[in-house]
């Protein structure tokens, strides 16, 4: 349920909220679809058939599943940094797309002409997919100005980094939802590293969910890694923001496993570290353990939905090998628009 | 996948060490298990299992050097698979690589790439709408022109709106929004904080989203805080996006050299801007072009810079008295005719060239004066198709002579018209140095009446 909006901090529920056997099943499916899709484009990175920059998701995939399920889907509108092909296929979009914008076809979502950090979609009200770090702050309060504007009932969710929470327009923006009570949650996705710099070498105060104290915003610090706590705390703030309350803040405990993007050998950080991520906090092995324990789900049920994702994750990768690359005449197109 | 290939693991990289096998042969691995260590020049990196399987063979020795990318390094088959079934791809996949470059080089690399680079499209401008016969013509400054174009579009479309520092309740820095607020609410005439970056990614953000925001910088000085979210943001959406995400907005204000205010809020960003794929860019002269290209900027579906200039704000012309007045973004505006010499300038650079027009067509030069009124599109045809019949040209600017908006209009005619002409073309612009304060430097910083002047006779031999 909504909080009172309060400077101070927002304590998180203090008992672990329970899903349905329907719910962890949907947040297995959709995270194991990121983790595999994400793993293949590693693998596709390493043959060279992605180029460029290349930011996995893999160890953060309840953040965006869990805001996601506790979003209105279609309604409202979603924005992120560099590291968005999860937000993507969570949102619905068509893996096929995805995947071949990576690969830089003519199939791809943006025909080829973003790459793997620009992609967006009008109908599925995700806005990126974006290069400039913390600029989606600000085009996310302007999302959420855009549908107080016009009434629509919509929210905006926009992520950003414990990298991003330093840059000076995260701010601005904060001042100004709060100032004209937009309709933004904001997600600071805390994976301890701002590309190699640790979130102690690179800020002053850590915890970011009071970020936004100054300008009486409430905020959360989340397990980011539990998809129940993600979603829980989303659902609240969510109804809080819809409800006219201005912006929230949810500062995502996480953790990427991968490197910051593919070239990065990620020395900055202990093997041990990521090693007990992966082996205590897992996101998908939690629901997994969750699901077998609950008895009506099988080893082999489970089984099954690893064969279709693969299935899936294949479909896209093949579709995003064998699809041509753009007509060179494409070159030319979309860069404004005739009047 | 039952083939472990050498990785690439950065955009450059070609081929690296095998430093260390992790696995043996026999071992069962799943998802996200390493495999192996590889070196390059620049890191050590992990190659990680992509599916579940067993390791059937080693293929590349650990402590090998130079294994290319793509090179098998390992295979390992998943339950059930044989690998009979791993064969098929090897052979195919292998010989492409090396295929490739042969073909270019049998083409030759700089045929083939030249043949690969398609025409740019060119941009048709519409000619001036003509105008009703005996139609009236009203005197207004260019603040007016500029207020009745918002006023007017606002009244039309209600997903227009403004928001700046001081546009509401103050009424305008440089009262440009005088009487907005009272005609269309606070929610349609937004006074921001002091917050270029953030108001700047705002207003993009909820074009995004569907609206048509004019964001009015107090001067484009201070837009060089927000500069990141109109190029990066704004001009390049649609492209990034293949052509789904839009953002029609205006970002205007005045720009260019004021009065005395030294050299952090003076400054021409004509050039900068005009120099981005993605943006329109607009800076008028005349009350008239001020109302009819600023409507027409609001109702694009791009976005557009518009540049204003605060010494012309105050400056009086004739605008046509009709219901809707728009002109065409990208066309260039033929001030004066003549055929001895062509002078190209914009914006406040238009006063200086029309002063020096007067004197010369007293002197006898019969000059002929172009308006650029956009920069771009930049309405080259126009320039080039005068320079053909003068052979001869002038360009009057307030900004900097490097990568100037001269520089470029020399470039074009040079390319375009380098037969026609008849003299070296001649850049008047502001001098290559920070604004100054003092009224003397202030003033030898500007370009002035007499150098236009003495430029055109350069050109045309009279000096």
């Amino acid at each position: 349920m909504a909080r009172k909006a309060t400077a101070t901090k927002a304590k998180t529920q203090p008992n672990i909220p329970q899903f349905t056997q329907e719910q962890d099943l949907e947040a297995f499916r959709e995270m194991l679809l990121i983790r595999r899709f994400e793993e293949k484009a590693g693998q596709m990175y390493g043959m060279g058939l992605i180029g460029g920059f290349c930011h996995l998701y893999i160890g953060q995939e309840a953040v965006v599943t869990g805001i996601t399920m506790a979003s209105e889907k279609g309604k409202d509108a979603q924005i992120t940094g560099y590291r968005d092909h999860g937000h993507m296929l969570v949102m619905g979009l068509d893996p096929k797309g995805v995947m071949a914008e990576l690969t830089g076809r003519q199939g791809g979502l943006s025909k080829g002409k973003g790459g793997s950090m620009h992609m967006f979609s009008n109908e599925h009200r995700f806005y990126g997919g974006n290069g400039i770090v913390g600029a989606q702050a600000s085009l996310g309060t302007g999302l959420a100005f855009a549908s107080k504007y016009k009434g629509d009932g919509a929210v905006s969710i926009a992520y950003f980094g414990d990298g991003a929470a330093n840059q000076g327009q995260v701010y601005e923006s904060f001042n100004m939802a709060k100032l004209w009570k937009l309709p933004v949650v904001y997600i600071i996705e805390n994976n301890k590293y701002a590309m190699g710099t640790s979130i102690e070498r690179a800020a002053a105060t850590t915890d970011f969910s009071m970020r936004g104290a100054s300008f009486d915003i409430p905020g959360e610090q989340v397990d980011g890694m539990d998809v129940r706590m993600v979603y829980d705390a989303a659902q609240r703030a969510i109804e809080y923001a819809r409800s006219g309350n201005g912006p929230y803040i949810l500062e995502m405990l996480t953790y990427r496993y991968r490197g910051h993007s593919m070239s990065d050998p990620a020395k900055y950080r202990t093997k041990d570290e990521v090693t007990k991520y992966r082996q205590e906090r897992d996101p998908i092995e939690q629901v997994r353990a969750r699901l077998i324990e609950g008895g009506s789900v099988s080893e082999e049920d489970l089984k099954k939905i690893e064969t279709d994702i693969r299935a899936i994750v294949t479909e896209a990768a093949d579709f995003a090998t064998n699809d041509p690359e753009p007509a060179p005449a494409e070159l030319w197109t979309d860069i404004t628009i005739e009047a | 996948m039952p083939q472990i290939l050498m990785p690439a693991l950065s955009p450059t990289m070609e081929e690296g060490k095998l430093a260390k096998w992790v696995v043996k042969v026999g071992d069962t691995v799943k998802s996200g298990d390493v495999l192996a260590e590889i070196e390059t020049d620049k890191a050590t990196m992990e190659v990680e299992a992509v599916d579940e399987g067993t390791v059937t063979e080693i293929l590349v020795a650990e402590g090998t050097e130079g294994v290319k990318v793509n090179t098998p390094i390992a295979m390992v088959l998943a339950e059930g698979e044989s690998a009979g079934s791993a064969a098929a791809p090897v052979a195919e996949t292998a010989p492409e690589p090396s295929e490739a470059p042969v073909v270019a080089a049998e083409k030759g690399a700089d045929a083939v790439e030249a043949a690969a680079v398609p025409a740019a499209p060119k941009f048709e401008p519409q000619a001036d709408p003509d105008l009703p016969e005996g139609v009236e013509m009203v005197e207004m400054t260019v603040r007016q022109a500029l207020n009745e174009a918002m006023a007017e579009e606002m009244r039309l479309d209600k997903d227009v709106f403004i928001m700046g520092e001081e546009v509401a309740e103050y009424q305008g820095a440089y009262k440009i929004t005088q009487n907005l607020l009272q005609e269309f609410g606070k929610d349609r005439v937004i006074d921001t904080p002091i917050t270029e970056h953030g108001f700047a990614g705002l207003a993009v953000g909820a074009a995004f989203a569907g609206l048509k925001p004019i964001v009015e910088f107090m001067t484009w000085n201070f837009a060089m805080q927000a500069i990141d979210q109109i190029i990066n943001s704004a001009a390049k959406q649609l492209y990034m996006s293949g052509g789904q995400v839009k953002a029609p907005m205006v970002f205007r204000g005045p720009n260019g050299v004021a009065s005395r205010v030294g050299a952090q809020h003076s400054q021409d960003y004509s050039a900068w801007y005009s120099h981005v794929p993605g943006l329109t860019v607009i800076a008028p002269y005349s009350a008239a072009d001020a109302k009819g290209l600023l409507k027409a900027a609001i109702r694009s579906p791009n976005p557009v810079v518009f540049l204003e200039n605060e010494i012309l704000y105050g400056s009086t012309g004739l605008v046509p008295k009709v219901d809707d007045f728009v002109l065409p973004i990208g066309k260039a505006r033929i001030a004066r005719k003549g055929a001895d010499v062509t002078i190209v300038s914009f914006s406040m650079g238009m006063r200086y060239a029309t002063q020096a027009t007067e004197k010369l067509v007293a002197a006898g030069v019969d000059v002929e004066l172009i308006d650029l009124r956009t920069l771009r599109p930049m309405d080259s045809d126009t320039v080039i198709e005068s320079v053909k019949k003068t052979g001869r040209m002038v360009t009057v600017e307030e900004g900097w002579p490097q990568s100037g908006i001269g520089a470029e209009l020399s470039a074009r005619v040079m390319e375009a018209a380098f037969d026609y002409l008849d003299a070296p073309v001649i850049r008047v612009t502001g001098k290559d140095v920070p604004m100054p304060y003092a009224a003397n430097l202030e003033k030898l910083a500007l370009p002035n009446v007499d150098e236009v002047i003495a430029a055109v006779n350069a050109v045309t031999y009279r000096s």
